[in-house]
């Protein structure tokens, strides 16, 4: 229990789990966002669009997040000099909410597209027929029913935001957990148990929360027909 | 033809709910050389119809007979390969906002009804006119409650489509169509997923439709709908149209063996 204490003194452990959080919201938003945009692509009328949009997803589905990451820092930063900053913390934080949104807008697309499928054809059907057009029909109809059918997967899909967002060590956040945890291990040998359990057992309690909270919300929010 | 111009002068005063239905029958609809394939499925040969203002035209025929095909094509939520639709004189457009604003003036009823299952039974009714007519909320609040009114379930106006029975949600599914002050409406079997004793309460409103002048295409199997308000009843199979008549006449007399054969084995019960 000592060892507990004396590492929670010696290190800031909460701020940490803060920056992790800080990247996972910021991520969702944009990912939401762009899985939003990428959806809309999926199922639209323009082929084009279609074929764009399906092979972002399967681009991103399948590499390795790290690699994204790394890209981020040495492509995009060391190579095109795109910076979103000139505090260097603040650049790689952005860098790293940028990977991580590129890697997540792919699985919120699929996750939206799940949703999409359980929205009967009938409902878009039904728009066209009245006259809606493809985005009336879209933002007005089938998305929201889409949203509410995709809790679920999206609660998924923040979960492991979440837990990908240690990743971000990779792009160089040093401030956050995994970073924070390699150092503590590096400085206390020790305490590695303490050390894990600390970490492992904040993150099972900032997940568990999402997970009770997503199966009340897709029970709640199910469209009734 | 003369059981059409008796329709048209026999015509009640005229129906705020179906502007123009006054104005001489010239054809509204007409499908000239309508050719579609599903693979390679002939589903549409060579068809051929027209349909006047005020007319009311039921399709039958056997399932699988293309009817409800022909129905969808006329709102082009089913491509056609080769032929022309026109409405009220101008070709269907292929896409776009022409699609859309022409879709505006054709009524559709589906047979799952297909209301909007994340909006009110008023917002459903008023989700097109202030969308795409760009009309005011309130007047179109004002329209919606009318026409639910109309169809006898303005008490149902905040609850969800799934709270109300299938009878209900056709009817409202009507009362949506008819918001869109539609030129013609397009009834694609809408009482064929319905129980029994609701079929009754959706095919009053229609033949009450029928009586104010819309022009109307039905595909449906209820017969004694289209004996008493069709003013023309067309029988298809296999793709094709094979007869055309008055419904004393189909009834009555059916020309083909096929519609025979079809009538003999709906009627014997």
């Amino acid at each position: 229990m000592d060892a507990f204490m004396e590492l929670f003194r010696e290190y800031d452990v909460l701020g940490a789990f803060l920056v992790n959080i800080e990247l996972t919201l910021w991520s969702a938003l944009f990912s939401l966002i762009l899985g939003v945009v990428l959806v809309m692509m999926r199922i639209s009328p323009i082929s084009s669009l279609r074929t764009v949009a399906g092979a972002y997803v399967e681009l991103f589905k399948n590499m390795p997040l790290t690699i994204i990451m790394v890209f981020m820092v040495l492509g995009v930063y060391a190579q095109l000099k795109l910076e979103f900053s000139d505090t260097f913390a603040t650049n790689f934080f952005w860098l790293a909410v940028t990977g991580l949104s590129l890697y997540t807008a792919a699985f919120v697309c699929e996750a939206l597209r799940s949703g999409i499928n359980t929205v009967p054809l009938g409902q878009a059907e039904a728009a066209r027929a009245l006259g809606l057009n493809f985005m009336q029909s879209a933002s007005l109809i089938i998305l929201p029913q889409a949203f509410r059918g995709s809790v679920a997967p999206l609660g998924n899909t923040l979960i492991a935001l979440l837990k990908n967002s240690t990743v971000a060590a990779a792009a160089s956040v040093s401030t956050e957990t995994s970073s924070l945890m390699k150092e503590m291990i590096e400085f206390h040998a020790d305490a590695i148990v303490q050390i894990f359990l600390i970490f492992a057992i904040g993150y099972v309690i900032m997940i568990i929360p999402i997970g009770v909270l997503t199966t009340y919300l897709s029970n709640k929010l199910a469209v009734r027909r | 033809m003369s059981d059409k111009n008796e329709a048209t002068k026999n015509a009640r005063p005229l129906a705020p709910l179906v502007p123009g239905a006054d104005e001489a029958g010239h054809p509204l609809v007409e499908l000239t050389h309508v050719e579609k394939h599903f693979g390679d499925l002939h589903v549409l040969k060579d068809i051929n119809l027209s349909v006047d203002k005020g007319e009311v035209l039921v399709v039958v025929g056997p399932s699988g007979s293309g009817k409800s095909t022909m129905c969808r094509t006329i709102n082009r939520l089913e491509t056609i390969d080769s032929g022309v639709i026109r409405i009220d004189g101008k070709p269907l457009p292929q896409e776009g906002k022409e699609l859309a604003q022409l879709r505006a003036e054709v009524g559709m009823v589906f047979q799952s009804f297909n209301l909007f299952a994340n909006k009110t039974i008023l917002q459903n009714v008023t989700l097109a006119p202030i969308k795409v007519r760009h009309m005011d909320k309130k007047e179109a609040e004002d329209l919606a409650m009318d026409l639910l009114a109309r169809v006898g379930v303005a008490s149902q106006a905040q609850k969800m489509p799934s709270q109300l029975s299938g009878g209900q949600q056709q009817r409202v599914a009507i009362a949506r169509a008819l918001a869109m002050r539609p030129k013609v409406m397009l009834f694609d079997e809408p009482t064929s997923a319905l129980d029994p004793e609701m079929v009754n309460e959706v095919l009053d409103v229609m033949v009450e439709l029928a009586h104010e002048g819309m022009t109307m295409i039905c595909v449906t199997h209820e017969m004694g709908f289209a004996r008493k308000a069709a003013d023309r009843i067309v029988f298809m199979a296999d793709g094709q149209i094979l007869e055309s008549g008055t419904p004393d006449e189909f009834f009555d007399n059916p020309k083909t063996d096929r519609a025979k054969d079809f009538l003999s084995k709906i009627l014997t019960h």
